[in-house]
């Protein structure tokens, strides 16, 4: 088990280290760091000093180690585009996603179990197909459309929901939150509904085919045999068994739900990290950029390394295999 | 090299070859379940009629989104023709400049398919060849290629066409920049796309690996090369269709969400989500019409591709039939 975890670890600091010199590399060799500082008219001595300043001079890889040793403590540079430091951009942004993707995550969920064990226990029936044709069409409808449809529907129409912002947000400490006003709920349910639409459909979909693939085993078989009740059988035994991959996915998804958080907060000029990513793609604003990247990585390395151990922990099946594996 | 004289004889031997195999799909199972079903036909008239009538713009389209002459600011935010104050000359609404949205969407529906197109074959290229060296050669290199895959694999397409798209603007001048925004497009969706390729093409080449015309090809001491793209090649492009056809939707999407947000092709060259972006700042003003309609024709293709792909998926896997 030490093993193991020391070896997803181990993994998991070469993607970082490989990360981090991706962004290191669109930092020091894009364009001159000291142009994008000082004005048109500092004059070579005064490029001189702030280059030796900043250890433009040293060799590269003593610039990485101290690139990497500054993005650990947090301090990625200053925005070119707001004049900022980064951190404190991000910070600012970061809640402002990570709700949005919270909140969407548990919409995903609670719609598409019961959607899922639904069709996955009644193939046939009229309403599964309803459900999986609109899956199929869910999946042919890109995020930012839905985002637009729902907008003109409940926003331009209805007129029931704000379509743009956060509403009023709370601060809590240095956490904004948008939970505990009118507001902020009420500017919530749009862009959460649009994010978790296409992971609904994933989820669903991945429950029906584990729901269809169990049922055919035989202890199912079995349970039915003993006469116990549909409901003990659908629910104490198949779905508890489906649940472990459907962990899983779900907490790799929760990365991509960060990702695709871009379009949803771009359609919906929601204040969070994605919208200041692509605001600085567009104004090639490198430092932001970079940090992004950084931070991302970080997420997805985490979650990966979350879901592995999860998944080790709860499936006794792949110890016994690891065991014997590395007894040969 | 002493091949070369053979080549052309093998080509076009290779060419025969995949016309009987096409002669043979029009007779088999595969045309069989295509005209059992009516909704995959009608994806595929869908498909084709949007094919037609966006390479065919210049010709169809009732005018010329292009052409600021016949632009006229009078016609300029006509609702749909069967509304009020709509005009049957412009049968699905006029945009701000009074352009005609149905042309303004066959034109924008040639840059969305161009793009597309461009960017599965691009994504094919580099997929087929770097599976087909990882399966047939092995060892070190099959284990670097599939790692690199693995990682891509865990990250979302849509980061890794922005995070190419804002390398190639750091790196390029703004001037050059719009100038080679397609191609940047082209490449990224592309280079996101190229893993389920190669997982496929890896598979199925190890697979031939072992069978007895690729040892009979390396007996008579043909090149390892030769025997990669002469023998195992034709023999592993199967399921690459399939692939392909569900990419081509995923790569429309992926380009209509880039323009969308703005980082695509350039505003010149306005592709279906350009306009659906362009609409977006009108849908507050009431004017739906020219966000919707472009939205509709984005999800009709992609809707019609995606089911065509389903379809030649269950058609060509034998378990099925």
């Amino acid at each position: 088990m030490l093993a193991f975890v020391v070896r997803r670890l181990f993994g998991a600091i070469i993607v970082m280290l490989s990360v981090s010199a991706i962004s290191f590399t669109l930092f020091n060799f894009v364009g001159d760091p000291v142009n994008s500082m000082v004005g048109q008219d500092a004059t070579m001595e005064q490029r001189q000093f702030i280059r030796t300043q900043l250890g433009l001079d040293d060799p590269a890889p003593l610039q990485f180690v101290r690139f990497v040793g500054r993005a650990v403590q947090g301090d990625f540079g200053m925005s070119y585009r707001l004049g900022m430091p980064v951190e404190r951009l991000i910070a600012e942004r970061l809640p402002a996603t990570l709700e949005l993707v919270f909140v969407a995550a548990m919409i995903a969920l609670v719609v598409a179990v019961p959607l899922g064990v639904y069709t996955g226990l009644y193939r046939h029936s009229p309403l599964s197909k309803v459900f999986l044709t609109l899956s199929l069409v869910g999946v042919s409808l890109p995020t930012f459309l839905i985002g637009i449809l729902l907008i003109l529907i409940f926003a331009v129409w209805l007129g029931w929901l704000p379509a743009f912002g956060r509403g009023q947000v709370v601060k809590v400490g240095w956490w904004s939150t948008g939970f505990l006003t009118p507001q902020g709920r009420a500017a919530l349910i749009l862009p959460a509904v649009t994010l978790a639409l296409f992971q609904l459909t994933l989820i669903m979909r991945l429950i029906r085919a584990e729901m269809m693939e169990v049922l055919r085993t035989d202890y199912i078989k079995f349970a039915r045999a003993r006469g116990l009740s549909n409901r003990a059988v659908n629910f104490g035994h198949a779905l508890k068994n489906t649940l472990v991959p459907v962990i899983t996915i779900t907490g790799l998804q929760i990365g991509s739900l960060v990702a695709f958080a871009i379009v949803t907060e771009t359609v919906f000029q929601w204040p969070g990290m994605g919208f200041l990513f692509l605001q600085a793609i567009q104004f090639v604003d490198i430092p932001v950029m970079a940090a992004y990247l950084v931070l991302v990585a970080f997420v997805f390395v985490a979650i990966n390394l979350v879901v592995d151990l999860l998944y080790y922990a709860v499936d006794p099946r792949l110890r016994i295999e690891r065991s014997t594996g590395a007894g040969k | 090299m002493t091949a070369h004289p053979h080549q052309p004889a093998a080509r076009l031997s290779t060419a025969g070859r995949l016309f009987d195999d096409f002669r043979r799909f029009l007779d088999g199972d595969v045309m069989h379940s295509f005209r059992r079903s009516p909704i995959v036909m009608a994806a595929a008239a869908i498909t084709l009629a949007f094919f037609v009538g966006s390479f065919g713009a210049p010709w169809v389209a009732p005018h010329n989104t292009f052409d600021i002459a016949t632009l006229d600011l009078m016609n300029a935010f006509l609702p749909p023709s069967w509304m009020d104050g709509g005009q049957a000359e412009f049968l699905l609404g006029t945009d701000g400049q009074g352009r005609d949205i149905l042309s303004a969407i066959l034109f924008g529906m040639r840059v969305s398919l161009i793009v597309g197109v461009c960017s599965v074959l691009f994504a094919m290229v580099v997929g087929i060849l770097l599976g087909l060296f990882a399966g047939f050669v092995g060892g070190k290199v099959d284990a670097i290629i599939m790692r690199v895959a693995d990682v891509q694999l865990s990250l979302p397409a849509i980061l890794i066409v922005l995070m190419i798209d804002g390398f190639a603007r750091s790196l390029l001048p703004r001037s050059v920049h719009e100038e080679m925004a397609i191609y940047v497009v082209i490449f990224a969706i592309g280079i996101s796309n190229w893993v389920q390729f190669a997982r496929t093409v890896r598979g199925s080449t190890m697979v031939e690996k072992g069978k007895d015309y690729v040892s009979a090809a390396r007996i008579i001491g043909l090149h390892p090369f030769l025997i990669m793209i002469r023998h195992v090649l034709p023999n592993v492009l199967g399921p690459v269709l399939v692939i392909g056809t569900i990419g081509l939707a995923l790569a429309i999407l992926t380009e209509a969400t880039l323009s969308f947000l703005g980082v695509g092709v350039p505003p010149t060259q306005p592709s279906l989500g350009t306009l659906i972006r362009v609409g977006n700042e009108f849908l507050f003003s009431g004017e739906w019409w020219m966000t919707i309609f472009p939205g509709v024709a984005l999800v009709l293709l992609a809707l019609s591709v995606n089911l065509l792909g389903d379809w030649l998926r269950d058609a060509l896997n034998p378990k099925l039939r």
